[in-house]
């Protein structure tokens, strides 16, 4: 509505997670994993960012660092003005109630020797200090917000189907009124039925409640569906950022023209016109990535100043960003 | 009407009732809690019952026979159980007609100084099944803690897992003698000398076998610490200590609960080694271990000597295997639904 007002919940800036790599009998540093190498990004209070890339390309890393479940490397994440990176021990646990997460596998995300209600209880338990009755009251709650019935909450995760375990997994995130959630591919164990059930869940929720979301999958039909605005990510850099419509009817950067010419088309008949654009070999080691720009090494339309210096992230267009040099 | 009783369930869960409800399917674990029950009565109030003095040296009655020997007696069996003195059997050994020493005064007999061994083993079964307890939960007790925080925190994991290596490659028995020897005066003044014996025999055995169940609880834990549901706790900002108690536990009860009753077994079975070596408890003091090691000598004239400690022992262990079993499937709530 007043798009002016917004502010950024969430900024991110030169985001690092590198994984030290040790070797030899000394145990000394050979290495890093570059997980996630320097990404930058904000997202709206109230909007829906998704950030797609393909397996491996260091999303649900990025994911885990913004929630400071991993120690980041370097780099800055501001949640409503306060650095996360640099909060330690007891300031990091107060401000965890605001920020939650959704996990991709609904089966490993959920203690299998705890009853649902216990599991949607936890954040209640170390946040808010509840009796019994005001605890079994909120979980009741909850469990109608994500439409699953009360007396499921006595129940063990194993008895319920995917798609019911992942709502017992959003009603967890739920639990401490969070305002920005991160969705660690939240669609991509269930099954395509039971997808887009979850899906709306999410929307309703995002409706009632005012959440943000940073949205982190491989769909990219779903993500286009969910998300106002979409980052692609490749070999631990962020390629290309913009409104979703903008991306996936103009897509900048070689990479999001060649990841969104794979996505399928509904109608078999223009399927078959669609011009692909097939990569060839493989995604490079995060440990070695090639110099110069992550992707001249599959890039089909690579230059020579692409194997030299590294591209810069630079604005292209309204609200629209991407990391090529063959962009004027 | 199903729909009611499935209601009135879902009122009426509570864990421990679900946990009973699903012990009870396990008749193997039935029995052995029958069982155990049985032997923990009879040590613990057998005393009072058959109140024959175990250290007692009725020195005309040595080498009494246990009763069951007249099953052997052919066609005296009868006369045998309802007037044992004046029972002659043949001896194929000696080829002579002698007189079956067996009396209902001693039902298993007596040893070779005329004690009663019933007695004996039921003042026995006190001591191995404290010890066998007692020092399997020191044992696991240690070993779980030293399992679980080297693999929950990883700076400490080497350090812990070396200092498990290292227990591992020590050489038991002359870690045994010098600890008996330097120990062994001072606990007898501070406890007197059985209850420091007991203590002393408690914590070589569970200093000496904590190191297995370390490891394995080592490795659930490592790989817990990667399921996401571990994440998720991180994610609310749950505390390590409570992430171990309330997700890590509970997850790697199985394992423990399988070291648990074997260890009950190991620890009877090395206290009556210790014994055995003159390094348990004094000679005179009856353990299940003890009495079996007397009979062995004996066991051509009367293998009974043997078979009934060894029976206790045997018991014991499979009757605890089974209830660690059945306590296993029904704390897991996957099994509990089927």
């Amino acid at each position: 509505m007043f798009d002016e007002a917004r502010k950024p919940l969430l900024k991110v800036e030169n985001l690092k997670m590198h994984f030290p790599i040790f070797r030899g009998i000394l145990k000394r540093q050979v290495g890093a994993v570059k997980a996630v190498d320097g990404i930058s990004f904000e997202i709206l209070e109230g909007e829906t960012l998704g950030l797609v890339g393909e397996s491996g390309c260091g999303k649900s890393t990025a994911g885990r660092c913004v929630l400071r479940l991993y120690e980041v490397t370097d780099g800055t994440i501001e949640l409503e003005g306060q650095n996360i990176a640099s909060l330690s021990g007891s300031e990091l646990r107060a401000k965890r109630p605001e920020m939650q997460m959704i996990f991709q596998d609904p089966q490993a995300s959920l203690n299998p020797r705890m009853t649902v209600g216990s599991i949607v209880a936890e954040p209640l338990y170390e946040h808010r200090n509840m009796t019994k009755l005001e605890r079994r009251a909120r979980v009741d709650e909850l469990m109608d917000a994500v439409g699953l019935a009360r007396r499921f909450a006595d129940r063990y995760p194993h008895e319920f189907s995917g798609g019911q375990r992942q709502r017992i997994g959003i009603a967890r995130a739920l639990a401490l009124n969070p305002k920005f959630i991160v969705c660690d591919e939240p669609i991509a164990a269930l099954d395509v039925s039971i997808q887009a059930q979850v899906v709306n869940l999410l929307e309703d929720l995002q409706e009632k409640l005012g959440l943000t979301y940073l949205f982190i999958s491989h769909d990219l039909s779903m993500v286009r569906h969910l998300a106002d605005r979409v980052a692609v990510m490749y070999l631990g850099k962020l390629v290309e950022l913009g409104p979703s419509e903008t991306l996936y009817t103009a897509p900048q950067h070689p990479y999001t023209q060649a990841l969104l010419s794979a996505v399928p088309h509904p109608d078999p008949a223009k399927a078959g016109n669609i011009d692909r654009v097939i990569l060839q070999g493989d995604v490079p080691s995060p440990a070695n990535p090639p110099q110069g720009c992550n992707f001249c090494t599959r890039c089909p339309v690579a230059i020579d100043i692409c194997r030299k210096d590294e591209p810069e992230w630079r604005q292209i267009g309204e609200g629209h960003f991407a990391a090529c040099h063959l962009i004027e | 009407m199903s729909s009611t009783i499935e209601q009135d369930q879902a009122q009426n869960r509570s864990l421990w009732g679900d946990v009973w409800s699903q012990f009870r399917t396990h008749r193997g674990a039935l029995i052995g809690m029958v069982v155990f029950g049985i032997i923990l009565f009879g040590v613990t109030f057998g005393p009072f019952i058959w109140t024959k003095d175990p250290f007692f040296l009725d020195i005309r009655a040595k080498n009494t026979n246990a009763m069951t020997s007249c099953f052997f007696t052919g066609s005296q069996i009868w006369q045998c159980f309802s007037d044992p003195t004046s029972i002659k059997y043949f001896d194929p050994n000696a080829e002579v007609l002698d007189r079956l020493k067996v009396s209902w005064s001693f039902p298993l007999g007596t040893d070779q100084i005329g004690r009663d061994i019933l007695a004996q083993l039921m003042q026995g079964g006190r001591v191995s099944v404290a010890v066998g307890m007692t020092a399997m939960l020191l044992s696991l007790i240690v070993g779980t803690l030293i399992g679980v925080l080297a693999g929950y925190f990883r700076r400490v994991d080497g350090l812990l897992m070396r200092f498990t290596d290292l227990f591992l490659a020590l050489p038991i028995l002359p870690l045994l003698l010098v600890i008996i020897m330097l120990f062994r005066d001072t606990l007898r003044n501070a406890f007197g000398p059985e209850t420091g014996i007991f203590l002393l025999i408690v914590f070589i055995i569970g200093m000496t076998s904590w190191m297995q169940t370390a490891r394995i609880v080592r490795g659930d834990v490592l790989a817990l610490k990667e399921r996401e549901f571990i994440l998720a706790a991180n994610s609310i900002g749950t505390p390590a200590r409570r992430v171990i108690g309330r997700h890590i536990m509970p997850n790697i009860l199985s394992p423990i609960m399988v070291s648990a009753t074997l260890g009950i077994a190991t620890a009877i079975i090395t206290e009556s080694s210790l014994s055995f070596l003159g390094l348990g408890f004094p000679s005179d003091f009856p353990t299940w271990g003890r009495l079996l090691f007397d009979g062995t000598s004996y066991i051509g004239q009367s293998p009974a000597r043997v078979i009934w400690p060894g029976l206790a022992i045997s018991l014991t262990v499979l009757s605890v295997n089974f209830i660690g079993d059945g306590l296993r499937d029904a704390l897991d709530p996957r099994i509990r639904g089927r």
